[in-house]
């Protein structure tokens, strides 16, 4: 294999991202047991689980969904290898609690959690919170901003060796070890420490869905991966603009893997998987658009399209299926194999030499981070 | 039985040791306390004795004392719904019950998580209720601040209402125009196997008993001592008629410890030796200080108890956990007149007053005293708080529940699927019933 690995990830949301594709139970563990493990037998590097706050947007596939972060962890005991990175809020919800679930879902899973944040501007879901009034996207941004940094201070508020479990002295802690954050922003302050010591990884992965300039700043400033939308031909483009973010920002370490999404419908042929779409969309009664490009077309073809990725500056894909079922068996099977065949991914895990690491930051090529209040005594 | 009732099944939850000197973490056997490893083990042992449920308090803010996190205890503990909904993966009966404050979580967010959790675990969602609120707990969250007693269960109510709607609204719309809950729109989430998640509740003030009388399934009792388990069973029950409820719509499960030995000399040193693992010299000191609420640190815990009067104008030294004594010159009297007649340390003065183990004997002694502890109505089940993590109810698994399900007081196969059913709840909680009438007059 040349250079890293192309990274591969699924989004999963109801049965699919095509509004007329549901015909499954969101709700049923099985269901989720059964895709995270099509997932992981194609050596996925990551699985993302959408969510909102209140119930789903207008445009969403699905009209009701299940709590994103508790699906993460209802598979992660099924699971070894692959990332899970549910999307969890910042505009309604408790920056204490956000940090507290995505490193217990750290521990879990034994390193392998993400988190996508995301703010809740509709004002139907202000008013699932009672009196305040809808922020503006401005606003929503700014604050999502605040959160991800107090997350990520409540992350590194235990040092890793704070538990001593001292017989001679009595501790089970050293508490000079063991941090207030401090966190004062515009719209919450939090004291800390966590309640849940550090979580494996050190820091959790962070990736951002970025349609708006106020997103790329968001995941400029505090993600390690930015979802991007490129339309066909755009992405170097788009690579551009977030290279510009982070300049602007003034973002230091780690460069932020870049990874595009694209819906897919896969088949044996180019028109039998173009015909399926064209069915889905007659359920829906209009051609169905979205914010990511759509492909149709056969396994190979996919896989060409998503190696050529690689020359417009991406780090990977963020695949939709667009039928849940026989889109992510494949990903997970023919795509998934063919970059495999061409140098472009590693083994799964666990197969010996050349297999892909455990750890969704080992897998994402991030090195595990110094813990910030390390050495800062009190 | 005596009285002719059929014998009642001994409701039995098994808690994951918590952060307080109960759970012993300088044993040589004592686990990690946040591998989720300990957490499996546990439920799958609690599974295999076919227990009711799985039991799971919830962090909010790390206890301090004197200015300082208090370091003597374990510290530290996962997300409560998040380790839950891990577990619904490695058991397939044992409820799931958690604890999420009604404080500091939005109904809006809390009810579809418990709902979310019941969908996820077919029906085993339990959510334990509590209402302490304070400003040092708040400064972790974005409401902050301090609620007063009283507002704390009002609060609490119209969270457990406002959550009842919205799991009634089986995915449509609902509103909850309270004073403390103003909410209204779409509940994104279908209707859930239990429909409404066990509701359990702590409260033991008149007006905790009062709201877990009106919408509570259960009570998780600090009563373990016979004669007042049965006056706080007698209490809670008599309080049912007023709300249209039968006695057995709420189970009354005290929190309680044991200790096994083959002989009940043996049972009674292992009782012994594990109340000296719980109170350390350092725990001997800190405890004491919590009844002094002053700096004790001079004191040496094998010597005798201080002679200086507890300090009663100072703000309390202990933050993050409730203040146990209500009357600290008159318990500093009594532990002094105690160990003075008896001769004893700071240390054992402590080992003895701050609690002995609920259950003490050979299995068979325990068995007993378990099965007439309920038979007599001072509770309809127990919350087991063992010692140790993740090992501390195999020896009650494998040999106290057999003679259990010997005599029928234990089910010795589920044969009921959701935790509702294994505890012979109704089907839906009062709350909702007591809309559903409001609704009909």
């Amino acid at each position: 294999m040349t250079g890293p690995p192309l990274l591969l990830a699924v989004a999963l949301d109801g049965g699919g991202h095509h509004p007329a594709a549901h015909a499954t139970d969101p709700f049923d563990a099985g269901y989720w047991a059964r895709l995270a493990a099509m997932a992981e037998r194609g050596g996925i590097d990551l699985v993302t689980i959408e969510d909102t706050f209140g119930p789903p947007r207008r445009r969403d596939p699905v009209t009701v969904r299940p709590d994103a972060a508790l699906v993460a962890a209802r598979v992660a005991p099924l699971t070894r290898h692959v990332g899970l990175m549910p999307v969890i809020t910042t505009t309604h919800t408790e920056p204490f609690h956000v940090a507290s679930i995505t490193a217990t879902l750290d521990h879990i899973s034994r390193g392998r959690a993400g988190w996508q944040p995301r703010v809740s501007v509709r004002p139907e879901e202000a008013e699932l919170v009672g009196a305040r009034s809808a922020p503006s996207g401005d606003e929503a941004f700014a604050e999502a901003a605040d959160v991800v940094e107090v997350v990520r201070r409540l992350w590194d508020s235990w040092e890793d060796d704070a538990i001593v479990q001292d017989l001679a002295t009595g501790r089970y802690i050293d508490r000079d070890k063991v941090h207030y954050v401090d966190f004062e922003g515009g719209t919450f302050s939090v004291k800390g420490p966590s309640i849940v010591p550090r979580p494996p990884q050190g820091q959790p992965v962070v990736g951002v869905l970025a349609h708006v300039p106020e997103a790329d700043d968001l995941a400029a400033r505090g993600a390690d991966l930015v979802f991007v939308t490129p339309a066909p031909g755009d992405a170097a483009a788009r690579v551009a603009e977030i290279r510009a973010a982070e300049a602007r920002v003034g973002r230091i370490g780690e460069p932020l893997r870049v990874v595009a999404d694209l819906v897919v419908f896969l088949d044996a042929t180019a028109s039998a998987a173009a015909a399926r779409r064209d069915r889905l969309d007659a359920r829906l009664g209009r051609e169905w658009r979205t914010d990511a490009a759509v492909f149709t077309g056969t396994d190979t073809e996919l896989s060409e399209l998503l190696l050529a990725g690689r020359d417009a500056g991406l780090d990977g894909w963020r695949l939709r299926p667009g039928e849940m079922a026989p889109d992510l068996a494949g990903i997970a099977g023919g795509v998934a194999a063919a970059l495999r065949a061409a140098g472009a991914r590693p083994e799964p895990a666990g197969d010996g030499p050349g297999a892909a690491p455990d750890g969704l930051r080992a897998r994402l090529g991030l090195p595990r981070p110094a813990n910030r209040y390390t050495g800062s005594g009190r | 039985m005596s009285d002719g009732r059929p014998r009642k099944q001994v409701i039995l939850a098994a808690h994951f040791p918590g952060v307080n000197n109960t759970t012993v973490w300088a044993d040589p056997a004592a686990g990690s306390q946040i591998d989720f490893a300990s957490f499996e083990h546990l439920a799958r042992v609690a599974e295999r004795g076919c227990f009711d449920f799985f039991f799971l308090a919830e962090g909010l803010r790390l206890r301090e004392q004197g200015g300082h996190i208090y370091d003597l205890d374990v510290v530290g503990r996962p997300d409560t719904m998040t380790v839950l909904s891990a577990l619904a993966a490695v058991t397939t009966h044992l409820g799931l019950a958690g604890t999420l404050n009604a404080t500091f979580h939005e109904p809006y967010e809390l009810a579809r998580q418990l709902a979310t959790l019941d969908h996820l675990s077919g029906g085993r969602a339990a959510w334990n209720v509590v209402t302490s609120s304070d400003a040092f707990t708040g400064a972790n969250f974005r409401r902050g601040g301090y609620l007063d007693h009283a507002d704390r269960y009002a609060r609490a109510e119209e969270v457990i209402r406002a959550a009842v709607r919205m799991w009634d609204s089986d995915g449509g719309e609902f509103e909850h125009p309270g004073a403390h809950v103003a909410i209204r729109g779409r509940f994104a989430v279908p209707r859930s196997p239990q429909r409404h998640p066990v509701i359990l509740q702590a409260g033991d003030s008149d007006p905790g008993r009062e709201l877990a009388a009106a919408t509570a399934d259960a009570i998780f009792s600090r009563h373990s001592r016979p004669e007042a388990a049965r006056a706080f069973y007698a209490d809670v029950k008599g309080r049912l008629p007023r709300y249209g409820r039968h006695p057995d719509e709420l189970k009354i499960i005290p929190a309680t410890t044991f200790a096994l030995g083959d002989t009940p000399e043996e049972a009674a040193e292992r009782a012994r030796q594990i109340r000296r693992q719980q109170v350390s010299p350092q725990t001997a000191i800190l405890l004491l200080e919590q009844v002094w609420n002053r700096d004790l640190s001079a004191y040496d815990p094998d010597g005798p108890l201080p002679e200086v009067e507890p300090d009663v104008t100072s703000p309390s030294i202990i933050q993050g956990r409730a203040r146990m004594y209500s009357d600290p010159i008159a318990t500093a009297a009594d532990w002094r007149q105690r160990a003075e007649a008896r001769h004893l340390s700071i240390r054992d003065l402590v080992i003895e007053v701050t609690g002995r183990q609920t259950f003490i004997g050979t299995p068979t002694q325990v068995a007993d005293a378990v099965d007439d502890f309920v038979q007599s109505d001072a509770a309809d089940g127990v919350i087991l708080i063992p010692h140790l993590t993740p090992t501390g109810i195999d020896d009650f698994v494998d040999l106290v529940v057999p003679l259990l399900q010997e005599r029928g007081a234990v089910r010795t196969g589920y044969e009921t699927r959701t935790l509702r059913e294994h505890l012979g709840l109704p089907p839906t909680n009062p709350a909702g019933r007591d809309r559903a009438r409001s609704a009909r007059a």
